[in-house]
């Protein structure tokens, strides 16, 4: 029997989630032989997860008048806190709309425009019977117009199985169950993975003229995350493996307003966009006294530190599992719950045993979303390898900058897709692969001695999962929503030394198969690589952007800090080297959000 | 109160190794409140038996993974709190998959293949316009649409299904409701006779023998009994007319 099986194709895409599976239909429409490889079924990625919608700015709905893509790339920009690639987002703007056709056309049951008049948050809102029928949009933070696309609060279940039925249509190979190791590279050009079958732990070879990595984020990196547990970033740490492909504002890490508590399970944006309230332990709705404009709907960093401001001055809820504030979309009333917010009601039944129609939905800022990822231009290739792409939560394209609008995810995997899948299916048609054996079987060699190493504890006893949950336990506690020097220094401390003990893990499980320990251990000093990435950036970063705020630095610097952080790990080293390159500034020149701390706007005499 | 103790007896076996006849495993372990299963199983991998294989993605009943016989019955374990259960709790995979190990069964390739069988797409001679408007649908409809397309492919319906138990090719409820799917949708032009093509045989519709045990055990609570009956009715119709 063969030590590994070997597979070739034009192109090899890492991730079977929206992002994923958009670029392989692109490439495999414009003629390629594509295989994408996933961790579970393509249908199980958490792309499936996502429940409240995709940005558009179709312009349908009554409180969306007057939107086009000008506006939703100006917001998406003060979003980013002016940290984003303008050019991208400008792309990006202007092909959202047609790309949430094209997956009405493919099968999305998308909300629909309903003529007459409603209620919404004291106001009423009447809806143009001629604009009945077309593409619905509801509310969603830090967004100047009604631009969210949704179908109820499934929408990312529907975009993915939609997705995926045109990938069945076009017969596109998938290989689940495929866990990718390293890729396969000679310090110009990228050639494909090794890759490590769950079924049965057999390793594989993949050559390909082009490698795409669209394997989401890393929220699990932390303890308290939203995310799916398959969201341990692999794709990224990966890349940076390789010691020549930057990662790209590591720091930026989006903490979700709304994780229920205990179970972190995301409680959806369009609970708020839908008229919900953040009220504390008297029950007083304080988002107002905050953000007087945009009150629960701003923009998602600002709602999260503006519960922990607030939580912090005594006004939390007190529990077994930290203080906490309360969701309340009781006055929403029973049939659009159970209509428009069903899965979330049915979260908050099995998993909290209470019934949002009466009672209260405990809720806590947990990280969410990973802004940063692997750095590419905007064609989306990577930085440092030829004919290495990645897209979507993976990638840092980056039209995110230090935070992300609610319905912008789900819009950037697809139009990225489109876009990068047309550049990539370019790319593919033009080159030609050159690879040699010898670098194939020093990859798989290395890959090997390393799991014989861990099967015979050959460098030492230490248990996967007890590291694993130290360094959970540092980032929740050192690289959370507020952050400063000592705590990062610290962070960066304990994480550099559980990147030496990762090289000691070994199994108690023997290894054999597809056995899970062996997956764990082999994943565990990337992840710990990713969160050192990201204390690390956090640290350097003497300024408050977004996403990252320092309480030490608590203003954005742009004289100083206007720029991307590139973290690199050079092979052998035993930390990151962090190199720095400015932001794409083509329309709009920094200036004030509108919300957030730094904003004249905002209360100044919040309690 | 003191927590309960609880005693998991879990059903053992790798087919990779098949001299290892299958067995049942014993694991006791403390209760903690809110304690779901995704936290019972994850507890016992990490702390007394690290080569067990479950399967759990999301944790949020939302994709589908984690499927299993909890006591007997088909239903998704992350969604499932011990505090609900007998202190001794007993579980199996799900049958009629291949099994991958212990707790782990391949629904992914089951119901891809149902997937291509039942040509579960849209179907339309129409191309994508990128500069036009898109075409209209009322409202309702979308929500009927969505009422269907929520099914997760979790495969409880079938692992607790006497005929596809018996029968491996028969599509089984997640596979009809599927088809009904595309049928309710006005973007599909697909006419009667082309759907009964891939359902209207043993093996689609007319296999089910009415049992509705899909019905009861959906986890999400799809109105499968109502599915199969519209498709039943329009497929007994399109075959009287052949």
């Amino acid at each position: 029997m063969s030590r590994y099986d070997v597979f070739n194709s034009d192109v090899i895409i890492v991730g079977a989630g929206l992002a994923g599976e958009r670029a392989a239909i692109e490439a495999a429409s414009q003629g390629l032989n594509v295989i994408i490889l996933s961790l579970v079924p393509p249908r199980r990625s958490h792309s499936s997860a996502a429940q409240g919608g995709m940005q558009a700015s179709l312009a349908n709905s009554a409180m969306g008048k007057g939107d086009n893509p000008d506006v939703h790339f100006a917001d998406t920009v003060k979003g980013s806190d002016w940290g984003c690639d303008q050019d991208v987002a400008r792309l990006f703007a202007e092909t959202a709309p047609i790309a949430v056709r094209q997956m009405a056309f493919w099968g999305v049951p998308w909300n629909r425009v309903v003529a007459g008049k409603r209620m919404y948050d004291g106001k009423e809102i009447e809806e143009d019977p001629e604009k009945e029928g077309l593409i619905a949009a509801r509310n969603f933070g830090g967004t100047a117009k009604w631009r969210t696309c949704y179908t109820a609060d499934g929408t990312g279940h529907t975009l993915l199985y939609t997705m995926d039925s045109v990938v069945i249509k076009l017969g596109i190979t998938v290989h689940d169950r495929t866990e990718v190791l390293s890729l396969i590279h000679d310090g110009v050009r990228c050639s494909g993975v090794v890759a490590r079958c769950l079924r049965t732990g057999k390793l594989r070879v993949y050559t390909a003229k082009s490698t795409v990595m669209a394997t989401g984020g890393y929220g699990r990196l932390y303890g308290a995350s939203t995310n799916a547990i398959i969201n341990e970033g692999s794709g990224m740490f990966v890349a940076l493996e390789t010691g020549i492909v930057p990662l790209g504002n590591m720091e930026a890490v989006q903490f979700h307003p709304t994780g229920i508590v205990p179970t972190w399970i995301l409680i959806t944006e369009g609970a708020r966009g839908d008229g919900g309230y953040l009220l504390d332990k008297d029950l007083h709705r304080f988002m107002p006294d905050y953000e007087p404009n945009k009150k629960e709907l701003a923009s998602r960093d600002v709602v999260s530190r503006r519960i922990m401001q607030h939580i912090r001055k005594g006004y939390g809820v007190e529990s077994p599992y930290g203080a906490h504030v309360w969701l309340d979309i009781r006055h929403l009333g029973e049939k659009h719950i159970n209509t428009n917010l069903r899965e979330i009601a049915n979260i908050c039944r099995n998993f909290a045993g209470i019934d949002p129609i009466r009672d209260l939905i405990p809720v806590r800022p947990t990280q969410h979303y990973s802004m940063g990822g692997i750095r590419t231009n905007i064609d989306g290739m990577a930085y440092g390898l030829e004919g290495l792409f990645a897209l979507g939560e993976a990638a840092c394209w980056d039209m995110h900058g230090f935070n992300r609008l609610g319905g912008n995810s789900l819009a950037e995997t697809i139009v990225a897709g489109m876009i990068v899948g047309d550049k990539i299916a370019k790319y593919t048609k033009e080159t030609s692969l050159h690879i040699s054996s010898a670098l194939i079987e020093e990859q798989v060699k290395f890959q090997e001695d390393r799991i014989q190493a861990l099967i015979h504890c050959r460098n030492g006893k230490e248990n996967v999962y007890q590291l694993r949950r130290e360094m959970e336990q540092i980032l929740s506690e050192h690289v959370g929503i507020f952050r400063s020097e000592q705590p990062l220094k610290k962070a960066v401390a304990q994480l550099h030394e559980l990147h030496q003990r990762s090289f000691r893990v070994g199994l108690r499980s023997g290894g054999q198969g597809g056995d899970p320990e062996l997956a764990s251990a082999l994943r565990i000093t990337g992840m710990i690589r990713l969160a050192y990435c990201i204390a690390a950036g956090a640290l350097a970063r003497q300024e408050s952007r977004g996403s990252h705020f320092r309480e030490d630095y608590p203003k954005r610097d742009d004289e100083n800090w206007l720029k991307r952080t590139l973290a690199y790990w050079p092979v052998g080293s035993d930390q990151p080297e962090l190199k720095y390159e400015p932001v794409k500034i083509t329309e709009l020149p920094p200036g004030d959000r509108g919300y957030g701390e730094a904003s004249t706007q905002a209360a100044k005499a919040a309690p | 109160m003191s927590p309960r103790q609880l005693t998991f007896h879990i059903f053992r076996y790798n087919p990779e190794t098949p001299k290892n006849e299958p067995a049942t495993q014993t694991y006791d372990l403390q209760e903690e409140p809110g304690m779901t299963l995704f936290i019972a199983l994850n507890k016992i991998r990490e702390e007394q038996d690290p080569t067990l294989k479950f399967d759990f993605v999301c944790r949020a009943g939302i994709c589908g993974s984690c499927g299993m016989l909890i006591n007997g019955r088909p239903t998704l374990a992350c969604k499932t709190l011990t505090k609900d259960l007998p202190k001794d709790v007993t579980l199996m995979p799900l049958p009629v998959f291949k099994l991958l190990g212990d707790l782990s069964v391949d629904t992914g390739t089951w119901f891809r293949v149902v997937s291509l069988r039942t040509e579960a797409w849209i179907h339309t001679d129409k191309t994508f316009r990128p500069d036009a408007q898109e075409d209209r649908m009322d409202n309702e409809t979308a929500l009927k649409i969505y009422e269907v397309e929520r099914c997760i492919e979790c495969g409880c319906c079938i692992g607790g299904c006497a005929t596809a138990n018996i029968k491996p090719d028969f599509i089984g409820a997640a596979g009809v409701n599927r088809v009904a799917r595309f049928m309710i949708d006005p973007r599909d032009e697909r006419d009667e006779q082309e759907y009964f093509d891939v359902v209207g045989s043993e093996d689609g519709i007319f296999g089910c023998v009415g049992l509705m045990a899909c019905d009861d055990n959906c986890p999400i609570g799809i109105p499968l009994q109502g599915q199969l009956a519209y498709v039943r009715r329009k497929m007994a119709l399109a075959g009287w007319k052949r």
